[in-house]
């Protein structure tokens, strides 16, 4: 199926300052084919696409488009070539409508004037010729995030491209629009486009690519037929060490229930009542997955429990206690809680790693005494946690925006679990972070566990529910409509639950 | 379509101007003279603040605020000013008024740029370049300036014919031209903004410059570009001053480059919709001044002075609740 060369690197190498980003990496893609490139947060994947793409310019090395040698002078010159790329942050302008957002840069002009139906109807053209379902006219923020990036795909096609370049894009998606997002880069490539596919999920590499490509710490480490592969041998030439992708753990011994949660009604921000009469328990020394298509009320419920977003009716109890709408007094209950939106919810971007680790206990001894801060046991503390926790970081100093995903989120992780905790709250614990990581986070997870802390894991990965919950809940529009056995249950019996049938 | 975004965008503008419009139509039965001489200052006053809030818009419309605008007026002004007086004994009285305009124009259209290399370059905080523009003007206009000396007087162009209608002549068809810049001005870039590739642009690039970026848009020309087009019409806005001045006078903007700045926001950042803010600004200036003028109460004249900037704090905590600015305006771009 693949025809001949599109794309050749040889030798390619940047350096940022005090890091070798990319180091003499090759890299080949054929017309039609999937490329996945493959690697931890750090590898340098970013940074070899926005090479090739013209956002940074190689120190060394040679690129060859077509057969001939290219240098991109920005991304303007690698449009106009036939390349596209698709970010990982998505690249659009909430407040222009889906053509205007397709067309900008290369916009249709008919005597002087930008001709918006003829951009709307270029757009509805390419999208039935690609079965990329979207309106023209509608503006692209009101869109959910599955159909904006349709309409990042549809920017690429509309500007002819013949490779195109995707940097992790399902980190932001359901499992059905994952699902759906790999068809279309399939259709793709049997249309003849060469496409390279960032990410570091396995199961999707393993889905859709031909070939793959992996990097570590900057170096390519090698390239794979997909066919030939497995997640072991692929997870190995990531990390480089092999990785158990099966969590390992204990029978759970569950004690008496910790939280318990009776017919909870909770509001959304816009006043819409989105979790409605869900009931659970989580007993000390247990994990319970709860399962779910995000925008089921999950996220409501967990805001609702660690006390952050009020309780409409019903209640919600630790060890007897029940909560009210004032956070410290939840956490000081030994409730734990990582958030699933890390950058707003759990960290401050602009503090450094030392300060988001005392981010809830600064005011206690021995962080502050008479109401002044001890920084000597804050930064003590840190270095503690920073080596316990495995976070990659130059110093405690860093601000921890500059941290990688991963580390981000062993930090919150620290924070939460380095305490003596009665119930856990995580949710999307492993969301965008690294293979290496999630092992981590995943036996964190599972030592609360066993130090006889209730965990509530809310989780959209079904693998993740599986590997680590000893029971499972499906959340569904805003009730718990199945308690499951995961011993006994399959994945196909739990999404027919999250879909609302069963 | 897009004006009709711009009348659902604008509601508290349109319920103003209607009900100055019925009380300058039920007033016009009362004492026809008076209310044809508001109705004409009205548009007289609002043509500034027309051409400063658009300058405002502009900017902001591509991701740079901008609170220099009373500055670039002022600069506008007083360039204006002694281009047309140094050249009128040898060009002539109109050829002078050109050349003053020319003056004005470009200076503060330098300033604009002078704001866009602070915003991009040095990744100044804007607030600060602005305000940097506001007390330079200040003080060189001051220092510079020399009493007594005389400009030609702008004319007026009456519209012959349309002048002549009851009301809305005086009000619409009898003005220096530099009045009839500003309206025909926020039409213009109505239309620019909305139905051209480089209004797209601008907008891609006040709201996402990043978006824009990754599609080949040159973010920073566009920048450089439109603020100092938007500074010229900072120009045009001083020198529309002299129009009714006829003289320099030192601080002679008097505030009107922020008040610009309250037109641009209770205008929702849309062309027409700052027209009619401006609008609705030069009603209650044309008012007071009307009420100072005639001393028909009696009531201090600060009094009456006061009214505009009252209204402005009043748009300013009210409609600023609700309004959303460009989302980049204000922010630097980093490219990486
Ligand atoms: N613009 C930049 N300036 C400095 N360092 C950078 C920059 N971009 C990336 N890096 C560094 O280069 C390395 C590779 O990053 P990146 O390519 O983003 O990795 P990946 O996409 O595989 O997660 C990281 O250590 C990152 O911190
Ligand atoms: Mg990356």
């Amino acid at each position: 199926m693949a025809g001949d060369v599109l794309l050749e690197a040889r030798g390619l190498t940047k350096r940022f300052p005090g890091v070798l980003a990319n180091d003499s990496v090759d890299l080949l893609l054929h017309r039609g084919e999937i490329l996945g490139l493959l690697g931890e947060n750090g590898a340098g994947k970013s940074t070899l696409v926005k090479m090739l793409f013209g956002i940074h310019q190689p120190d060394e090395g040679d690129i060859y488009f077509k057969g001939q040698a290219v240098t991109n002078d920005g991304p303007g010159e690698a449009i106009a070539r036939g390349m596209s790329m698709v970010h990982q942050h998505f690249q659009l302008v909430p407040p222009l409508t889906v053509a205007e957002n397709i067309v900008l840069g290369n916009e249709p002009i008919s005597r002087g004037f930008f001709n918006k139906r003829a951009a709307e109807k270029r757009v509805r053209e390419i999208s039935e010729q690609y079965g990329l379902t979207v309106e023209p006219t509608d503006v692209v923020g009101d869109l959910p995030v599955g159909i904006q990036q349709r309409v990042e795909i549809l920017k690429a096609l509309y500007r002819g491209a013949e490779m195109l370049i995707l940097d992790e894009p399902t980190a932001v998606l359901t499992p059905q629009e994952t699902d759906e997002l790999l068809v279309i880069l399939r259709q793709l490539a049997a249309d003849g486009v060469g496409i390279i596919f960032i990410t570091h999920k396995l199961r999707e590499v393993l889905a859709v690519t031909d070939r793959v490509t992996v990097l570590r710490q900057g170096k390519g480490v090698g390239t794979a037929e997909t066919a030939n592969s497995t997640s072991a041998s692929l997870a190995e030439l990531m990390v480089g060490r092999s990785v158990v992708l099966r969590v390992e753990k204990d029978e759970a011994a569950p004690a008496e229930p910790v939280l318990i949660v009776n017919d909870l009604h909770v509001r959304d921000d816009r006043r819409q009542l989105v979790v409605e009469g869900a009931t659970l328990q989580v007993r000390a020394g247990e994990i319970l997955g709860v399962a779910g298509v995000e925008g089921n009320g999950q996220r409501e419920l967990v805001e609702a429990i660690t006390g952050i977003r009020p309780i409409d009716t019903g209640s919600a109890v630790v060890d007897g206690t029940p909560v009210g709408s004032k956070p410290r007094a939840v956490r000081e209950l030994g409730v734990a809680y990582i958030p699933e939106d890390r950058e707003k919810d759990g960290l401050v971007g602009g503090y450094s790693i030392a300060d988001n680790l005392v981010l809830a206990t600064y005011y206690e001894e021995p962080f502050a005494s008479r109401g002044v801060r001890d920084f000597d046991a804050v930064a003590q503390q840190a270095e503690e946690l920073v080596e316990q926790f495995d976070v990659r970081t130059p110093s405690i100093n860093t601000p921890v925006q500059s941290l990688s995903g991963g580390n981000k989120q062993k930090v919150i992780v620290a924070r939460e679990l380095s305490k003596e905790n009665r119930l856990v709250v995580a949710s999307q614990p492993t969301r965008g972070v690294d293979v290496g990581s999630i092992e981590f986070i995943h036996n964190q997870l599972i030592t609360a566990r066993d130090a006889g802390a209730a965990v509530l894991l809310v989780s959209a990965e079904l693998d993740e529910i599986f590997g680590l919950a000893d029971r499972i809940a499906v959340i569904y529009e805003g009730r718990i409509v199945a308690e499951l056995d995961p011993t006994t249950t399959t994945r196909e019996e739990v999404g027919l639950f999250m879909a609302g049938g069963g | 379509m897009t004006l009709t975004k711009t009348l659902k965008g604008n509601t508290a503008t349109i319920v103003g101007l209607i009900a100055v419009a019925v009380a300058l139509s039920a007033s016009y039965l009362w004492d026809d003279t008076q209310t044809t001489a508001v109705a004409a200052r009205t548009v007289r006053e609002a043509a500034p603040l027309i051409l400063a809030g658009l300058c405002g818009l502009v900017g902001e419309r591509s991701g740079i605020i901008n609170i220099g605008i009373e500055g670039q007026m002022l600069l506008g002004a007083f360039c204006g000013f002694m281009a047309a007086s140094y050249t009128t004994n040898a060009l002539g009285s109109t050829v002078s008024l050109l050349a003053g305009v020319a003056g004005g124009v470009a200076v503060a259209s330098a300033a604009g740029w002078f704001l866009a290399w602070t915003a991009i370059r040095l990744r100044m905080d804007q607030i600060i370049a602005g305000t940097v523009i506001n007390i330079f003007a200040i003080g060189a206009t001051s220092f510079f300036f020399v009493q007594g000396r005389t400009m030609p007087t702008v004319p007026n162009w009456p519209v012959p014919g349309l002048r002549d209608v009851p009301l809305l002549g005086r009000m619409l068809f009898d003005h220096g031209p530099l009045t009839y810049v500003a309206m025909l001005a926020a039409v213009l870039i109505h239309i620019a903004l909305f139905h051209t590739r480089w209004g797209l642009r601008t907008r891609a690039v006040g709201e996402h410059p990043g978006a824009a970026d990754t599609v080949g848009v040159n973010v920073f020309r566009l920048r450089y570009l439109n603020l100092a087009a938007a500074g010229a019409l900072a120009g045009l806005a001083g020198f529309a001053l002299l129009q009714s001045a006829s003289a320099f006078n030192r601080g002679m903007s008097n505030g009107k480059g922020f008040i610009a700045l309250a037109v641009m926001i209770f205008g929702r950042w849309r062309p027409m919709g700052v027209f009619g803010a401006a609008l609705l600004f030069g009603f209650f200036n044309a008012l007071q001044a009307q009420l100072q003028f005639k001393q028909a109460l009696d009531v201090p004249p600060q009094f009456f002075g006061m009214i505009p900037f009252v209204l402005t704090i009043a748009v300013l905590a009210l409609a600023g609740l609700s309004a959303r600015p460009p989302a980049a305006s204000g922010q630097p771009y980093d490219p990486d």
